[in-house]
């Protein structure tokens, strides 16, 4: 998987400069550029986050969390997305064993527990957005659509990278360019189950003690 | 985690055990909300929010196989540059709010300030 095959005495691009990881080879610049994406990204759900706490029980005589939410169903979201997460993690062992038709095939399943999870995340907002409790109903609601929304977006975003990297990867097989991008968009994956762990412990189980 | 053997993708075993993790950090916040167990509110906040904070850190470790040697430290900075600002702004919007809604609080007559603020519009 190496990119530039630097020598080890040779002079070193990384951000250490020179030679002061000598053992250290740098293949690729991507990697740490997406995570320093990622960590940017967890900024902003950060921020989210915070605007969800303050105004999270802002509920304008409308609906509070207990009338709105099940734990079931979100116990079921986050099983989709936590099986999602290893199935990715398989398609990627196997992607690196070279076995591209199983790694496929691992994909694909990845693609549908997203999608099985977008799916249920769309009938909540359409059932919410039926009943009444919008994300124009309180400040609640607002915070709460426009957090859980930009989890949900980002999950879309990721099943149609998801898609055109299948396909790529059907025309082009297990190039270089493709593991890297396949193990880019695992990093990009995994990092929406961990904002997941926020998004179902605080924003619903807590609000449903 | 000592076991890095191919490179920063790991192993069968390390997703596993990661699987076996995260899904018993998943079961226990959930059950305590579908089982409601007869222990306190507070106890029930922690072990949530506790939970969720440790999975947090098992999925970074066993899926993103953020450590300390990854990009040659780089990965593990940037993390922990992200949880500084993150812990900032976190801590730092619920103080200031709480701060604003105790100095609100002790309004000796809260309706007539309503009628006089919607008298002058």
């Amino acid at each position: 998987m190496t990119m530039l095959d630097t020598p080890v005495t040779g002079p070193v691009n990384g951000p250490d400069g020179p030679d002061s990881h000598p053992d250290h080879h740098h293949e690729s610049p991507t990697p740490i550029g997406f995570w320093i994406y990622l960590m940017s990204d967890c900024i902003i759900f950060g921020v989210l986050f915070a605007t969800y706490a303050v105004l999270g029980y802002n509920y304008a005589g409308g609906p509070a969390p207990k009338d709105l939410f099940e734990a079931d169903f979100v116990l079921i979201e986050t099983a989709l997305l936590l099986f999602s997460s290893i199935t990715f993690g398989v398609a990627m062992l196997q992607a690196e064993a070279h076995r591209l038709d199983t790694a496929l095939k691992w994909l694909v399943v990845t693609g549908l527990l997203g999608l099985g999870f977008i799916g249920m995340e769309i009938y909540e907002f359409n059932h919410l957005i039926h009943i009444g409790a919008g994300p124009d109903r309180s400040a609640f609601l607002s915070a709460f659509f426009v957090l859980v929304g930009t989890h949900g977006l980002h999950v879309t975003g990721g099943l149609i990278w998801l898609v055109t990297l299948c396909v790529q990867l059907r025309m082009h097989g297990l190039t270089t360019a493709n593991m890297r991008r396949l193990s880019t968009l695992s990093m990009f994956w995994h990092f929406l189950d961990l904002i997941w762990i926020g998004v179902f412990s605080f924003v619903y189980l807590v609000r449903l003690i | 985690m000592s076991d890095h053997s191919t490179h920063s993708h790991g192993n069968m075993n390390q997703l596993m055990t990661g699987f076996v993790l995260a899904a018993i950090l998943t079961v226990i916040p959930f059950g305590i909300i579908l089982g409601e167990p007869d222990i306190s509110r507070m106890l029930k906040i922690g072990i949530i929010m506790g939970f969720g904070a440790l999975q947090i850190i098992v999925h970074l470790v066993y899926f993103l196989h953020v450590n300390r040697s990854s990009e040659g430290g780089w990965t593990i900075a940037a993390t922990l540059f992200a949880v500084i600002i993150l812990v900032i702004v976190l801590a730092g919007s619920l103080w200031v709010m709480h701060n604003m809604n105790e100095n609100m609080m002790p309004m000796p007559d809260m309706d007539k300030m309503m009628s006089l603020q919607s008298q002058q519009g």
